[in-house]
């Protein structure tokens, strides 16, 4: 028997943002091809420049922000000021800025037509009001993750350097096409 | 589906090892190759700076191990792992990441002789300064804590056995004073004790021992917990501090809660050099394979010889907390209900001689100066591993004239009883 309970607020689909599926942050990766990373750095020992760097690796289109670097190239892409700048549609905005700048961009990101398909908040930024927006939009939200860490991480890469992976599978990582040292997020 | 984690048996067996992605070998190969061939020049860059996931060269790192690494990270519940040439090469890499010359950790007095000689010698030329407290008491950490302290180093299960250590006692006190808690999980392994899920922040072992268990391979494993933020903490500048070796990157910050882990790897088992063989690394994954079964049977077999020693007439007394009238019975009820691991003492009525007199008679326990291996073993401290001290000395150290240390094995018990009865009825 169903039993219908009264429901005051619009329907949003429940994320639990503490621990996120494995198919979830597959799923995500495997669908979005450009990424607007918010906060890109031209250091090379810095993270952000690190996941940049990984990402573009991997296939995906970085496209970096940052205020005090538009207009210049970084790692031969060219970087925008701001969100609003970029000049083609954004599939992920991830944001590599403390939790408390994560507000401001995510209204940012929530103001492009077409909106993106997923705001991902880099590992330490947490900003579940942001999220919520988001969520309420339509679009998928990470939180408190790097992309970078869980391409390795269901890949089987990160394995390499003796991280607990918390996958186990009898099924074969597959490498990427190009050399031995690189894994496709699929297993075969 | 949902991600459950699996149990302990399954990860065991598999966590770390999927089929290999070059081949499909089913079992972990063994990558017996000193390096790596580098995709393009790019790659090789982004390798040497820690830009990307990737073999170099075995010293750093290797496909054999990193397998290894994995399931015993996973086994302890723990973010990463490293492993390295023996239990010793454990210790020393994870000093080196915490200590600075000049610094203080403070060490339990009950520990494996190795370790205390390792402290009280070899360390002191680095200028890293042990001071000792009593693990029954942990008040005693507490008063022996100075600003130069850096880490806190205990047993779980303390050498030569029969000593539980009270792990949340000190871990409370490790957290009050913001120290890493670093426990020695060789005795226990994961299967009887898991130190994280008591507030350890960091493991080593002697893969040697229990985990390996075969008595065939030296190792050891650091595993990290990635519970001590290191980010921004000044006492730790390898971790903290922009490191001149990788262009300024700091290391706890780019790696988040497996920091320690990667800084103990690239800061130094780069530099210092202490990598595990990767046939090694393969003989002791085996071993892990079956570590629930054996552990089991170990502590089980253990008990069953404790107790029928225990009402030997020639015994005088026997250490092992899985007895009930053990001193330390109710902290193994607390910390490892399972059982309380293969390895204690016993005193004979008839001192020196009839010790020296047991080892020469018995047939199937191996003379020798291991433990955690599928044979039985046995040794007479006092007139070997403790031989140089004085009778003081060795009392103190648990190693009087009539102790006798065992490492039950897997064999049956009933064999292991008739040799140790036919041993004793000559003693």
């Amino acid at each position: 028997m169903l039993i219908e309970l009264p429901c005051p607020i619009p329907y949003v689909p429940f994320m639990n943002h503490d621990n996120y599926q494995n198919e979830y942050i597959r799923g995500i990766l495997n669908s979005v091809k450009t990424i607007a990373l918010v906060g890109a750095s031209q250091n090379p020992a810095r993270p952000s420049w690190i996941v940049t760097k990984y990402l573009l690796e991997r296939g995906y289109d970085v496209i970096p922000i940052n205020p005090g670097l538009a207009g210049t190239e970084l790692l031969g892409k060219p970087v925008y000021a701001s969100l609003k700048d970029v000049p083609v549609p954004i599939d992920m905005v991830e944001i590599f800025r403390n939790s408390e700048a994560a507000g401001p961009i995510t209204d940012e990101a929530l103001a492009l037509d077409p909106l993106p398909k997923v705001l991902w908040m880099q590992l330490s930024v947490r900003n579940d009001e942001a999220a919520g927006k988001a969520e309420a939009k339509g679009l998928k939200v990470v939180m408190d993750r790097c992309p970078k860490i869980e391409f390795g991480r269901l890949s089987g890469e990160i394995s390499w350097q003796g991280v607990n992976s918390r996958m186990i599978s009898s099924k074969k990582p597959v490498l990427s096409g190009k050399g031995f040292q690189k894994l496709s997020l699929n297993r075969s | 589906m949902t991600d459950r984690l699996p149990g302990f048996n399954t990860l065991a067996i598999h966590a770390g090892a999927a089929p290999d992605a070059a081949t499909g070998a089913r079992a972990t190969p063994i990558y017996q190759t000193t390096s790596f061939v580098f995709d393009d020049v790019d790659h090789a860059a982004s390798l040497f700076g820690l830009q990307a996931f990737g073999n170099i060269y075995s010293r750093i790192g290797n496909p054999t191990c990193s397998v290894l690494e994995e399931r015993v990270a996973a086994l302890e519940g723990g973010t990463a792992a490293l492993a390295v040439a023996s239990g010793h090469a454990a210790e020393f890499l994870t000093f080196h990441t915490l200590l600075q010359p000049g610094d203080e950790f403070i060490a339990a007095k009950k520990l494996y002789g190795g370790s205390i000689n390792q402290f009280n010698h070899a360390y002191k030329n680095f200028g890293w300064n042990v001071v000792w407290a009593d693990s029954d008491d942990p008040s005693s950490f507490e008063a022996a804590i100075t600003p130069k302290t850096k880490a806190i180093f205990v047993e779980s299960i303390a050498n030569p056995g029969g000593v539980i250590v009270d792990l949340q006692a000190i871990a409370a006190i490790a957290k009050r004073h913001r120290i890493p808690f670093i426990v020695d999980n060789t005795m226990a392994t994961p299967y009887l004790i898991k130190p994280f899920e008591y507030g350890a922040d960091i493991i080593v072992h002697s893969a040697t021992k229990f985990l390996g268990g075969h008595g065939n391979s030296v190792g050891g494993l650091i595993v990290d917990g990635g519970s001590f933020n290191f980010a921004g903490d000044d006492r730790y500048p390898m971790l903290s501090k922009p490191r001149p070796e990788y262009a300024g990157m700091v290391l706890g910050e780019t790696f988040g809660n497996f920091g320690f882990a990667i800084a103990c790897r690239v800061l130094g088992l780069r530099d210092l050099g202490p990598a595990l063989s990767p046939f090694n690394a393969f003989l002791i994954l085996n071993g892990i394979e079956t570590l629930p079964l054996r552990m089991q049977r170990h502590s089980d077999n253990t008990l069953a010889v404790a107790e029928h020693l225990a009402s030997h007439s020639k015994v005088s007394w026997v250490s092992y907390p899985g007895l009930r009238s053990d001193r330390y019975h109710n902290l193994a009820k607390q910390y490892c209900p399972k059982g309380a691991g293969a390895v204690f003492t016993f005193g004979l009525k008839g001192g020196y001689e009839a010790g020296v007199k047991l080892v020469s008679n018995l047939k199937l326990f191996s003379h020798l100066a291991n433990i955690g291996d599928t044979r039985s073993l046995v040794i007479h401290p006092a007139s070997t591993t403790h031989r140089q001290l004085t009778d003081e000395q060795k009392t103190q150290a648990g190693a009087g004239p009539e102790v006798v240390r065992l490492s039950i094995g897997l064999e049956d018990t009933e064999d292991l009883i008739d040799d140790l009865n036919q041993a004793l009825d000559a003693a």
